[in-house]
């Protein structure tokens, strides 16, 4: 018998365990549900074949996301065979003082970094396809917005097994790099990414493949919980005040959100209250929308924003991703293209992480979190940078010149170097009057 | 007017197998209700206890989702192809 199961998240039918995603008696979303009072039994003498899940037995395991496997939809004596996540969780001091908050407490948790793809998606995936093999497919396929599309193609590689990917036509050229390389079979879509994914939800109904963001997207998404456990575990096995999260389908800020709910279930974390924040593009915010505006609906939108990767109008788990910030006591912000791009620099400058759109979408609604004082600079703040600047570089084009070259000569050098010390010692309102020609 | 009705598989065991229907209807009130005389098992599945369509149900007519065109509003025309998708969702407790 195994330690999880499928529950629908409204009538509270079970369906033990198979490819699906949809309750048939009320349409509504299943869901991974465990057996807990099992696992708090267990914390000690161990289950699963791992050992003990005590803070200590945790902490001796490998560095990778299979450390949690207690709280992951796995089948009994599961062995992994790619060691995704426990990405760094980093103190950020200097992004702190540029976002006003105190020095010590402003952390990025870094999934620019995650492997083998660069980004969050990893950990999803790499839960999904393990289900995948359970339940004997041959062929994994899913829609994506281009992470996850990596991601898929990737482990699918890894695993022996064939890919399809279904994307929208206008995504950066390095995201569908990024799933060609690996041998899958991109299929672009004329259409946005609520088109891709509601014709995969009818192609997922005709073929017998397993789509990691429909028939195997309650498993799925239980991959994105162990951004939760690690921030626990990394900041010393305690929770912290506040997490803020960019938003495309609303699921990741849930699933952290679940994590910490089981860490303290088990008793693994000291209850607490934290504030779940959500990040969105302004040009594609429904759930920011709503979240201003008081309602626990989601409004579909059109989406018209670089962050391609948060661009879904329609987010499957917007009505969820409400739930959660409200009951937390957080909020939710939107900025615009500029303001992203700002703040993808604003984070490479300070602390060293080239993050994508989504990464300066996250960082940008801080600063006005920040501002607003809904998040308060004593407090510990946690920010999930979720994918790698490398992807979106398009994002940057044109913000930097290219320079002349100069010839391999030291004089040449120093003459470089002081028409450069030259310029950056002008004071800003200086090179503005002399620019607009003001005080000549 | 018309129109062309695809039954996901999901609610194919409450229609007897049947994919899909064609039927008339002028709006989604009414193709609902060509709906729960066609099927009468399929209702519940559809509305809620209060009547309502159910959250977790998207309506799309011929490929974009109701929403964007008026929603109940909207009124069909001849040959309208009208899709039930299920909004696929993670949830979380």
């Amino acid at each position: 018998m195994s330690h999880y199961q499928l529950r629908c998240r409204e009538c509270g039918r079970t369906w033990g365990n198979q490819p699906r995603s949809i309750c048939d008696e009320c349409f509504s979303p299943l869901e991974v549900t465990y057996d807990y009072d099992g696992l708090k039994a267990s914390l000690q003498r161990g289950s699963n074949g791992n050992g003990p899940f005590s803070r200590e037995a945790i902490s001796r395991r490998p560095p990778n996301m299979w450390r949690y496997a207690e709280l992951l939809p796995l089948p009994q004596n599961f062995e992994s065979r790619l060691p995704v996540g426990f990405t760094p969780l980093i103190s950020a001091p200097q992004l702190a003082e540029r976002l006003g908050a105190q020095p010590r407490n402003l952390y990025v948790k870094n999934d620019a970094v995650c492997l083998p793809t660069l980004s969050f998606k990893d950990r999803v995936v790499a839960v999904a396809l393990v289900q995948a093999r359970v339940f004997g497919f041959d062929t994994v396929s899913c829609s994506s917005t281009g992470n996850l599309a990596n991601a898929v193609a990737a482990h699918a590689a890894r695993e022996g097994l064939k890919a399809w990917i279904f994307i929208p036509s206008d995504l950066e050229p390095a995201k569908i790099l990024g799933t060609n390389v690996y041998g899958a079979k991109v299929v672009r879509i004329a259409g946005n990414y609520d088109q891709v994914n509601r014709l995969c939800s009818q192609i997922a109904d005709e073929h017998r493949w397993g789509f990691v963001n429909v028939n195997l997207r309650p498993y799925y998404a239980e991959g994105s919980k162990t951004v939760g456990f690690e921030i626990a575990e990394q900041l010393g096995w305690r929770l912290p005040d506040n997490v803020v999260c960019p938003m495309a389908g609303g699921s990741l800020i849930t699933k952290i959100k679940k994590a910490f709910d089981e860490l303290i279930k088990l008793g693994l974390v000291e209850a607490k209250e934290v504030k779940f924040f959500g990040a969105q593009a302004t040009g594609c915010s429904p759930i920011s929308t709503a979240v201003k505006t008081g309602s626990s609906e989601i409004e579909p939108q059109k989406p018209a924003t670089i962050a391609r990767s948060l661009a879904i109008g329609n987010p499957a788990d917007g009505h969820y991703a409400i739930k959660a910030i409200k009951s937390s006591g957080g909020w939710s912000e939107d900025v615009t293209d500029p303001e992203l791009v700002d703040a993808i620099r604003l984070l490479a400058e300070a602390e060293g992480i080239f993050t994508e759109t989504a990464g300066g979408v996250t960082v940008g609604c801080a600063a006005k979190l920040y501002r607003q004082d809904r998040i308060l600079p004593e407090e510990t703040t946690v920010l999930c940078i979720t994918g790698n600047g490398l992807k979106t570089t398009d994002a940057l084009e044109g913000v930097y010149q290219s320079e002349q070259p100069i010839a391999p000569k030291l004089a040449e050098f120093e003459t470089y170097l002081q028409q450069s010390l030259d310029v950056a010692e002008v004071p800003e309102i200086v090179a503005a009057e002399q620019a607009t020609g003001i005080g000549a | 007017m018309a129109i062309k009705v695809q039954i996901p598989s999901a609610l194919r065991r409450h229609t007897a197998g049947v994919s899909s229907i064609t039927c008339t209807a002028s709006n989604l009130e009414q193709l609902f209700s060509v709906l729960d005389e066609k099927f009468p098992d399929l209702k519940p599945h559809l509305r809620d206890d209060k009547g309502q369509i159910r959250r977790f149900l998207n309506i799309y007519v011929n490929e974009e989702d109701i929403r964007f065109l008026g929603g109940a509003e909207y009124a069909f025309r001849e040959g309208d192809e009208v899709l039930l998708v299920p909004s696929i969702a993670g949830g979380a407790q």
